[in-house]
């Protein structure tokens, strides 16, 4: 909430006062015409009450998440097996030992992510276009677009890196040898983007049918209509879905390490291997939730501000 | 006794400041109309009367609670005011009938039997029993109008606000939703209505209240505030509609 600039606030008024607006500025003016008004006895109190209630929330909530992390703490450290759980799990010297080769290796989940993250929502709309397609001429593509979706959101994506990983290179289709992570690229793309396409195609058609009417009754063509009127509201309408798909991939990326590139999760397994201790994957996990985390609050961000833009009022 | 009183009411959108010190009274069966060109604070108003907006300053008691006190409890307030919206604001995933009886059924816990009892009465006197089953999109506007008019009453309220009830809607079917609002107004409704329809309000309204950029210029019975405005701007505005 913003407080209203300009206006300077009464102090010292004793309550049960009346209500004193002035009009006319006693002061010189502030910020262009808008004249300072005292605000009245009533409305100091309620912000004050407000601001108590705010400053009681926040002890509330801080008190309460350390009773909770002090329970949960308490179980996990005195349990029989903590010492040696400890010892095998979280162990801070051979976490840094390992860490140089897990963060190489997760750089390389890193490079595989960006490149299919912008595969999967160029193909995935794609698909969705396609499925969106009116009239009996398009009905090969759409059938196409329709069967697509359903193998490959039908099929586990390990299946899928398996066949795509093992099987495409066994065809000796190119005579240059690909690296792994192209196939895991790909195997990646092609699994999600038979889901982002239907997440896509949910908000194409939840875009009203007035929107479409309208855009069409100025004269754009169907390709247009959709290109500059539904497409970039549909966009908007399922960001967070997206971007939901986009932390689970972020995560997934990790499933490469199947077809033997040597990503984060295939060092932490080195290095475990290494040191007969499983801290690496620990160190793996938490750079992954380092990764999920900026998407995370980054998508809550984009939301409010979507909404604060587009839709008027306050929210009830 | 007065069913709602407004003290000097305060209330600004970032830099803008859309009240600028309301008072009004609205006495137990009174019907307000409130008058005004686009902008001039009538729906925010009315918005601020049923706690969607929080005011910045100022007071707002309903029958003998201050409303505007962060202490209150919002949706018990808004159980005891039935609003309509300019755009009706039906749901379109619930019947007709349903669509009345929600607000029965979940916040005035009545029996499933008795709440659609009560549609079906209300329902009958709008005009519209044969449509209980349908969805509202398949609706004429002032249909629709007149079903949320039928939602907004069903928990009798003791207050109706209308935003603009029927600016959406085209001259034909403006007819039939004025007649249900007179319909309640004669019955003793207590309603604040803002509205376009300057012939209805003379027609209807208790009172008229012209407000002009955040503030009341002028208010009086409808005869006085069309017969012989006092101030330049409200002749100014009103010259606009007998145009």
């Amino acid at each position: 909430m913003s407080s209203p600039s300009g206006r300077s606030r009464a102090t010292g008024s004793p309550p049960g006062e009346a209500t004193v607006p002035s009009g006319e500025a006693s002061g010189p003016p502030h910020e262009g015409s808008r004249p300072p008004r005292e605000v009245s006895a009533v409305e100091l109190e309620r912000r004050a009450f407000r601001k108590r209630q705010g400053a009681a929330s926040v002890v509330v909530s801080i008190v309460s998440t350390l009773v909770v992390a002090l329970i949960a703490w308490l179980l996990i450290i005195n349990t029989p097996g903590w010492a040696r759980v400890q010892q095998q799990f979280f162990n801070p010297e051979i976490a840094l030992a390992s860490l140089p080769r897990v963060w190489d290796g997760f750089l390389l989940n890193l490079r595989v992510l960006a490149m299919s993250a912008v595969l999967v929502l160029l193909f995935g709309l794609l698909l969705a276009t396609l499925r969106t397609l009116r009239g009996p001429v398009w009905l090969p593509l759409r059938a196409l677009a329709a069967a697509y979706t359903d193998v490959f959101r039908g099929i586990p994506l390990i299946i899928v890196l398996y066949l795509v990983g093992f099987g495409i290179p066994g065809l000796q289709l190119i005579p240059v040898r690909l690296p792994v992570e192209f196939w895991g690229t790909l195997a990646l793309t092609l699994t999600y983007s038979a889901y982002v396409s239907e997440v896509f195609r949910a908000g194409i058609e939840a875009v009203h049918p007035s929107q479409r009417h309208a855009a069409r009754s100025l004269g754009l063509s169907h390709g247009q209509t959709m290109r500059l009127v539904v497409v970039p509201q549909a966009f908007r309408k399922v960001t967070p879905a997206l971007m939901n798909d986009f932390v689970a991939m972020q995560k997934d990326v990790g499933l490469i390490s199947l077809l033997g590139a040597v990503d984060a999760v295939r060092a932490a397994q080195i290095e475990t291997a290494a040191y007969f201790n499983f801290t690496p994957y620990v160190v793996a996990a938490l750079l992954f939730v380092l990764l999920a985390i900026p998407t995370i609050r980054l998508t809550d961000w984009y939301t409010a501000r979507v909404r604060a833009r587009e839709q008027i009022g306050g929210i009830v | 006794m007065s069913v709602l009183r407004l003290e000097d009411v305060w209330k600004s959108f970032g830099d803008h400041d859309v009240l600028r010190g309301i008072d009004l009274e609205v006495a137990q069966g009174e019907v307000v109309a409130l008058i005004g060109s686009s902008g001039s604070g009538k729906s925010t108003l009315l918005r601020t009367v049923n706690l969607l907006e929080p005011i910045d300053d100022g007071r707002i008691v309903l029958g003998d609670a201050d409303i505007s006190d962060p202490r209150v409890d919002v949706d018990a307030v808004r159980a005891r005011i039935g609003v309509v919206f300019q755009q009706y604001n039906l749901f379109p995933h619930l019947t007709v009938q349903h669509n009345i009886t929600l607000a029965l059924r979940h916040v005035h816990r009545m029996k499933r039997r008795d709440a659609d009892a009560a549609a079906a009465v209300l329902l009958d006197r709008v005009g519209l029993a044969e449509k209980a089953a349908e969805h509202p999109d398949r609706l004429s506007g002032g249909q629709q109008q007149r079903v949320a008019i039928a939602r907004a009453v069903a928990t009798s309220p003791e207050l109706l606000l209308l935003d603009e009830v029927t600016s959406a809607l085209d001259p034909e079917l403006v007819g039939e939703v004025l007649d249900l609002v007179r319909d309640l107004a004669d019955d003793g409704m207590t309603i604040v209505m803002a509205t376009h329809e300057m012939a209805f309000a003379r027609d209807v309204a208790d009172r008229v209240v012209f407000l002009d950029a955040g503030r009341i210029l002028e208010q009086g019975r409808p005869s006085e505030v069309f017969g012989a405005p006092r101030e330049e701007r409200t002749r100014e505005f009103l010259a606009r509609f007998t145009a």
